[in-house]
């Protein structure tokens, strides 16, 4: 038996379309829509199981899988903190191409960032750090984000290292590129324990042998036409006494806007066709930006964000983590719920928590909690003393791990028939968690940005009713 | 499973702790002596204090042991110390720049990963740091210092290797090396390039020799590297210092690399081919730290190096024989009864047990059964006689002769 982890997301089509060629006969690779153990005809003796990309390269690090496909960034971003980590880069596939880039939106001056504190967001935060080492800042703070991190400068960082094809598209977005960390492609890796011990030449071969001869020429990258000008006006973004406004992206769109409406907010461009992350608000002085909610509440813990509109989940990870932070939940808006759920596999003879502990004290193996929710994992763990306990942070599809790869998740849920579906079991509720607007509660409304803010939660807190 | 400890790190055990304690003992014994002040820092220090241009490298800053605190929503990181200098010229820098000279010691334990788990990931030191002067007489005492303490502690052969971190700085600029890995950089030139035949090779001819051939190869050094002037003069002035006094030592320009604060002469103390200390001058890091333009210079030795190579037989006995107290089982006032002997047998310096029972009782010099409230059957381990008391001050005569003896 084999075990081989295939990405989703970005790579996925052309995955599929390079295990087509070498006909491997998957009964499912198609799509996002939440397969995630295909078989192949050809090859049955390979165990196949979809992953997030991003947690690929660990899954083949510890050896919990001998073979992967992802891009060459999350390899290295994995490789900048663990370099002799159990990771083979075996080959370019040459599909996936891409850069990883510095940029600022504004040009910067030669060394003068070197001597003042510098903001870094993106989502490679080893390869961020490695970078502020290698260039001996010497004071610097990284903010690891969940995405969206190109509308992040200039005014809530100063610097992000971000994914694109080229340096036009870094153009669209505003971004001025300051170098060229890393030029990316799909790799195939492998666990070096696994590639020395156990025959995976032919599943090796097989891959190799569909490859061209030699990589295309890369794709000058058009200009899409339906690519706005994301930038601001650096004058604009610059205004001490502007309130600054976060938006949830993805799902919550529409419940969000709905509400705002009924706050008598209008926004012109959300949620955006146009992945326009900078919509028009209909209230002077106020800058909104739309970014992920997972990392909101870090963002108004540094005052890069005055409100911001995100789950209690998100919010309840983030106090894990950092006891004394500022930020405050300042109003429930009651909509998209979910629950907070302790899971586990439907096979496993344990019905609540004080099972799960006493099933473990009599099995004396280590526990392997899979959750997004990482600090939130680490708590329910801990409080509920599961003894040697190991958390894998994953970047979602946390579902697929159970069985095989993790023993319980901390998961949310709307219905509980994702969680049904995959044939697993709630044993706990953590909390039940609402979208909430956040604010950060060193603010004084003395200010007249401080009025702003407070008028803007007053609309808000009519339209809950909460007194 | 049984519990472990985690990789790379180590237990001391009591054989080994003692070993430890003597090492500490004497260090701090030859440090007061030289006028040497104890200060402590903490374990955890904001990461900033280590990245500042030169401080650490890049490479050894990707090793240390840096986290989030419970409070670094900011991104602000702070890290287990993983060296014990710069923490020291912190805590000058913020409590005692007013003072001017100072001279400084401590013990400490700092961390460092390494990916081989033998190697250790903890590490214990016991340095000195003299700061406020930028004489050569200062570098000279610490090197002095060093050396007898080392001489206290019985560790033979130790060699002293002398480099200058000027000179090192100037080879760097010239041949475009990695200033993290100097001596890797430096063994990977091409050996028949022209760079190594004018810059490399003279200055790797130096080393082993005296300060007498170094005055000898100045001019010709000067003709290639003209900058190099005042770094070398420094350099042979050390030299000289060192030789008056009549300190042994090899010149080995190559080896001071690694450590990026130091500006002046590095030394490094070996034995057996195995870096047991060292140290140098470093009269830019408080500047670095936002502190005024304050020279300095100190040295560490490596405790855990030296763990091996101390001879056991420095190690005293206890002073006094182990006593054991053994009450009746059950009975308050046997246990009070032997609780108040105990107490004035310490008193007067013995090391007492009550006894938990399962040790061997032939362990102990003395042990004492308490029979009724005042009467004590005695035995002596050493002479096997076994002794009756009515009361313990008899029990305290027969001691005093026993010392006496």
């Amino acid at each position: 038996m084999i075990k081989l982890a295939l990405p989703k997301g970005r790579l996925l089509r052309k995955t599929a379309s390079l295990l087509q060629k070498a006909d491997w006969r998957l009964d499912e690779y198609h799509s996002d829509m939440g397969f995630y153990r295909p078989c192949s005809e050809k090859y049955t003796d390979v165990r196949i199981r979809v992953f997030h990309e991003k947690d690929i390269p660990i899954q083949i690090a510890t050896g919990n899988y001998e073979l992967g496909i992802c891009c060459l960034d999350w390899i290295e971003e994995l490789m900048a903190k663990h370099p002799r980590s159990g990771l083979v880069k075996v080959k370019d596939l040459m599909y996936g191409d891409g850069c990883l880039y510095i940029a600022s939106a504004l040009p910067m001056s030669g060394n003068a960032h070197r001597y003042s504190p510098v903001r870094i967001v993106g989502e490679y935060p080893n390869l961020a750090e490695a970078y502020a080492l290698r260039n001996r800042f010497s004071r610097f703070s990284i903010f690891p984000l969940w995405g969206a991190a190109e509308v992040y400068p200039p005014e809530n960082a100063d610097m992000v290292l971000l994914s694109a094809r080229s340096e036009d598209e870094l153009a669209q977005a505003g971004m001025v590129p300051l170098s060229c960390e890393l030029e990316f492609s799909a790799y195939l890796i492998a666990n070096r324990d696994s590639l020395e011990s156990k025959k995976l030449d032919k599943v090796i071969n097989s891959l190799i042998e569909v490859l061209p001869e030699a990589r295309d020429i890369k794709l000058a990258v058009k200009a899409g036409p339906d690519k706005v000008p994301l930038r601001a006006s650096s004058s604009a973004g610059s205004r001490k006494d502007l309130v600054r406004l976060a938006l949830p992206d993805g799902h919550q769109q529409p419940p969000t806007i709905e509400f705002l409406n009924k706050a008598g907010i209008r926004l012109d461009d959300y949620p955006s066709a146009m992945n326009n992350r900078r919509p028009e608000i209909n209230i002077d002085g106020v800058l909104v930006k739309v970014i992920r909610p997972q990392d909101m509440p870090l963002q108004v813990a540094n005052g890069n964000f005055d409100l911001a509109i995100t789950g209690r989940d998100w919010l309840t990870e983030h106090l894990c983590q950092f006891p004394s932070s500022p930020v405050r939940e300042l109003l429930d808006l009651q909509f998209s719920r979910v629950r907070l759920v302790a899971v586990v596999s439907r096979e496993l003879a344990v019905e609540d928590t004080g099972g799960l502990s006493r099933y473990l004290s009599g099995n004396g193996s280590s526990l392997r909690v899979a959750s997004e929710y990482v600090n939130l994992a680490d708590r329910y763990a801990r409080e509920n003393h599961l003894g040697h306990y190991r958390i894998i942070p994953t970047w979602g599809a946390t579902e697929a791990f159970l069985p095989d790869d993790a023993d319980l998740l901390i998961e949310n849920t709307e219905t509980g028939r994702t969680i049904a579906r995959h044939n697993l079991k709630i044993i706990d509720t953590l909390f039940v968690s609402t979208a909430c607007l956040i604010g950060n509660k060193a603010v004084t409304y003395r200010s007249a940005k401080g009025k702003r803010i407070k008028s803007l939660v007053e609309r808000m807190r009519q339209v809950v009713g909460d007194n | 499973m049984k519990p472990q400890r985690c990789k790379g790190m180590r237990d001391l055990l009591p054989a080994e702790m003692a070993v430890f304690r003597l090492i500490m003992g004497i260090c701090r014994q030859c440090f007061l002596k030289w006028g040497y002040q104890e200060v402590r820092t903490p374990v955890i220090e904001y990461l900033h204090l280590f990245t500042s241009a030169g401080t650490l490298t890049p490479a050894m800053l990707g090793k240390v042991y840096s986290f989030l605190d419970w409070d670094g929503w900011s991104g602000e990181r702070v890290v287990l110390r993983p060296d014990g200098t710069i923490p020291v010229a912190r805590l000058y820098t913020e409590n005692m720049e007013k003072q001017g000279l100072a001279r400084l010691f401590y013990s400490a334990n700092t961390f460092m990963f390494e990916e081989e788990g033998g190697r250790p990931r903890e590490r214990w030191q016991s340095g000195a740091e003299l700061i406020g002067s930028e004489s050569g007489a200062a570098d000279l005492e610490l090197i002095a210092l060093s050396l007898e303490i080392l001489e206290k502690l019985g560790v033979e052969d130790v060699e002293l290797r002398l480099s200058h971190a000027g000179i090192i700085k100037i080879l760097v600029d010239k041949l475009g090396l990695n200033a993290g890995e100097v001596s890797e950089s430096l063994a990977e030139i091409d050996r028949d390039s022209p760079l190594y035949e004018e810059i490399l090779k003279p200055l790797l001819d130096l080393e082993g020799k005296s300060s007498g051939f170094l005055k000898k190869r100045r001019a010709l050094l000067l003709e290639s590297m003209p900058d190099i002037a005042i770094c070398l003069d420094d350099f042979l002035q050390a030299l000289e210092l060192l030789d008056s006094l009549g300190f042994p030592y090899r010149v080995d320009i190559v080896s001071g690399a690694g450590f990026e604060y130091y500006t002046g002469m590095i030394f490094q103390l070996y034995q057996n081919g195995e870096k047991i200390g060292g140290g140098g001058r470093y009269d830019a890091l408080i500047t670095s730290m936002g502190g005024g333009n304050i020279p300095a210079c100190g040295f560490a030795l490596y405790c855990d190096r030296l763990l091996k190579l101390v001879k056991p037989d420095l190690l005293r006995s206890p002073e006094s024989p182990a006593i054991l107290v053994r009450p009746r089982q059950g009975s308050k006032e046997s246990i009070k009864a032997a609780y108040g002997l105990a107490a004035s047998l310490r008193g007067v310096g013995y090391i007492v047990e009550i006894d938990l029972g399962g040790r061997r009782k032939k362990k102990y010099r003395w042990v004492i059964k308490i029979r009724g409230k005042e009467a004590l059957e005695v035995r002596d381990n050493t002479r096997s006689i076994k002794y009756e008391f009515a009361s313990s001050a008899d029990f305290l005569k027969l001691l005093e002769a026993d010392s006496d003896d």
